[in-house]
């Protein structure tokens, strides 16, 4: 990490590893640096990008320019009492994490990484396990600093600013750079979780569960065993809560700033994560995990059990993996079905799929999370009959009046996103009186067409 | 921009007449809608591509290499091109080749000089938008001479080699290079030459092509046996080949 302003070309992909592309990297050590390098208004835009985590494209814009945000991380202040929290944009929730934990707080709304950027979860308008009773990232932003293409600094509020606050939370990074937010943050007797674990035997049960129990925990999702024949959808509710200071004997550790364990680069060229293994992991995760109560887990085991790994994205190999998600109304489990019935039949494997249960979504125009049924699902690339596939799922989940994340997208079809976001027209309304020369580009809203420019 | 199947947005065929060129353009945009751009010499003869979100014919001419500077540009102010299939070329007549040095000019002008020309002018404009994808189609008769095509093997040998060297020095700026290889491809630019053993279609063409999208530089034989085959036939003495 050097503190001098540094340049270069690159290529650049998202976290799932596909579809690279080349831009020239920036990375700020200075804010005048990083207004300096917006100034320049080169002509393919700018986006900013944080430690590169979204799945997708969404952090990348090949032939412009890409802010490399992880320069400007400080922590401004930190309130004890009040448990509110300013940081730099380019801050990671581990550092965030490191510093408040001890006093008693918590992230509000924590994704299933600790290495993501502040910016790029305000951006994204992430989400987590406790979404069906906190809500998402951004509703617990008090306010945010963002840089616009103008070069001014506004100060944003969810009161005294709702259009631009709320087109920048889920926005993309195409309103702006988010410079610095404060965060309410969660106050909590310790920072272990007691956590209750209950196997499920098919889909209609995991549904069930999650429906019957949700309300009384604040954390509660559901993995489902996708490689499962014949109980399809089987899977196991993990569901907890803030464990009280006398449930813990000793103080649970702080998951660290870096990975325990790296990843080495050879390990991409000898993918273990692809069938059969799928289906053998699959079934080990499900036979290890004993319908258990009250079990006291640390923050990394229960939040980021990945995290301890670092660069695991390399263990899919040279073909990278992409992460598909969707949301659907409550009243359509029908097409949580569906979407496995039909990855089933085409022996498209999932390492990894997690249910959900969303509360309300948000009051952002482009957020993902709505009132329903979440699926997220990891796959394996290349693999063959998937783009037909997932493009018959989104197909069930537009009809429905669903999504899909597209801040974890990589392979939408166009056509789609206007029927599965119908507040982006809206949207682009804010965006284009903060950028109305388009300086904020990236590769997701070319491929999709998102500002309604050209392909 | 390409997604994460290496599946375009907007593809052009640099000679939309070829059946290759079109097979590829079917079986991608069968996967995946996109806008689509045929090129060739003579635009209304251009076929229909019914899976297109929308389709373009416009004119180009590989040999009139001094427009290829405007052509490409107007191209690519229309918007990022995910996609080009480099599919124009033609056989001519052997025997007429050997004895007319207009008629071997011309094969070569096309199928080498012309994609030069083309190729150089796509490689740094994609570079340029950071990525993208360019599919070229040469051929096994560039790997060894044969006396029924030499001056065609020839000319696909040159564009061989630069499409070697395009890949190399497309690392790392995002652009990937899918060279094609295939045998004897039975279209009605073949018709009324004699097939050649492991004769292949244009719809076996573009299924393997489709099938190494997105994988960056990427080198395919088709079909995957001539690989080898050609192998054994460059490694054989001039005196067994010339009684092949």
């Amino acid at each position: 990490m050097g503190s001098e302003t540094e340049s270069a070309r690159r290529l650049l992909t998202g976290w799932g590893r596909t579809a690279p592309s080349a831009a020239e990297v920036i990375r700020p050590a200075t804010t005048e640096a990083l207004v300096s390098a917006l100034s320049r208004r080169p002509a393919r835009g700018v986006i900013a990008r944080g430690l590169g985590r979204s799945y997708g494209d969404v952090a990348q814009n090949g032939g412009g320019t890409v802010l490399d945000m992880t320069g400007l991380d400080a922590i401004h202040a930190f309130d004890p009492d009040q448990g509110t929290i300013t940081v730099a944009a380019g801050c990671s929730l581990a550092a965030l994490l490191d510093r408040v934990v001890a006093a008693g707080w918590f992230l509000p709304v924590t994704p299933g990484t600790r290495f993501v950027t502040v910016g790029g979860a305000i951006a994204c308008d992430v989400h987590g396990k406790n979404h069906h009773r906190d809500g998402s990232f951004g509703e617990h932003v008090t306010a945010l600093t963002l840089l616009t293409a103008s070069g001014d600094m506004l100060d944003l509020t969810p009161e005294g600013t709702p259009d631009e606050f709320w087109a920048t939370v889920g926005g993309l990074g195409l309103t702006g750079i988010v410079i610095s937010a404060t965060i309410q943050l969660l106050r909590v007797d310790s920072s272990a979780i007691r956590v209750d674990t209950e196997r499920t035997a098919d889909l209609a049960e995991t549904f069930a569960k999650l429906r019957a129990s949700d309300d009384t925990y604040r954390y509660s999702v559901a993995w489902l065993d996708c490689a499962a024949a014949g109980r399809l959808g089987r899977g196991i509710a993990i569901q907890g809560d803030h464990a009280t200071r006398d449930e813990v004997d000793s103080v649970p550790p702080v998951p660290g700033l870096k990975p325990r364990i790296s990843s080495p680069r050879w390990l991409s060229l000898a993918p273990i994560l692809r069938s059969p293994a799928i289906s053998i992991l699959n079934e080990v995760h499900f036979r290890r995990a004993r319908t258990a109560a009250g079990q006291i887990e640390a923050i990394e085991p229960f939040f980021y059990p990945l995290d301890a790994v670092g660069d695991w994205n390399r263990m899919y190999g040279r073909g990278g993996f992409l992460q598909y998600q969707f949301v659907v109304p409550l009243d359509r489990e029908d097409v949580v079905h569906t979407a496995l019935e039909l990855l089933h039949r085409e022996r498209i494997r999932s390492t990894l799929a997690v249910l959900k249960r969303f509360g309300p979504g948000s009051r952002a125009p482009l957020s993902f999370p709505m009132l329903g049924w979440t699926l997220a699902l990891d796959i394996a690339l290349p693999a063959p009959r998937a783009a037909r596939v997932l493009a018959a799922i989104d197909e069930h989940v537009a009809e429905s009046g669903g999504r899909v994340y597209l801040a974890k997208d990589s392979r939408l079809r166009q056509e789609l996103v206007d029927v599965m976001n119908p507040r982006l027209p809206e949207w682009n309304t804010v965006r284009r009186r903060l950028d109305p020369d388009g300086v904020f580009q990236q590769d997701l809203a070319r491929r999709l067409g998102l500002t309604g420019a050209s392909p | 921009m390409n997604d994460a199947f290496g599946l375009p947005s907007r593809i052009v065929v640099l000679g939309g007449g070829s059946e290759i060129g079109q097979a590829i353009v079917a079986a991608i945009v069968a996967e995946k809608p996109a806008d689509v751009v045929l090129a060739g010499r003579t635009p209304v003869t251009l076929p229909d591509v019914p899976a297109a979100r929308s389709l373009e014919r416009i004119e180009f001419d590989a040999t009139a290499t001094e427009s290829h500077g405007a052509f490409f540009d107007s191209l690519f102010a229309a918007g990022d091109v995910d996609l080009v299939v480099l599919a124009f070329g033609v056989v001519g007549e052997q025997a007429v080749a050997e004895q007319d040095p207009a008629a071997a000019v011309e094969i070569a002008m096309t199928n080498y000089v012309g994609a030069v020309s083309s190729l150089t002018h796509v490689s740094t404009r994609l570079a340029a938008q950071g990525h993208g994808t360019i599919v070229v189609l040469s051929s096994v008769a560039g790997q060894k001479a044969r006396r029924s095509n030499s001056v065609y093997g020839s000319s696909k040998a040159g564009l061989d080699a630069f499409t070697e060297g395009l890949q190399l020095a497309s690392l790392g700026t995002g652009v990937g290079v899918i060279h094609v290889r295939p045998g004897f491809v039975k279209t009605k630019m073949t018709a009324n030459l004699k097939a050649a053993p492991f004769a292949t279609t244009a719809e076996a063409v573009a299924t393997a092509v489709v099938a190494e999208l997105g994988k960056g530089n990427r080198t395919v034989w088709v079909p995957a046996i001539l690989r080898p085959v050609m192998w054994l036939i460059r490694a054989m003495p001039p005196r067994v080949l010339r009684s092949l």
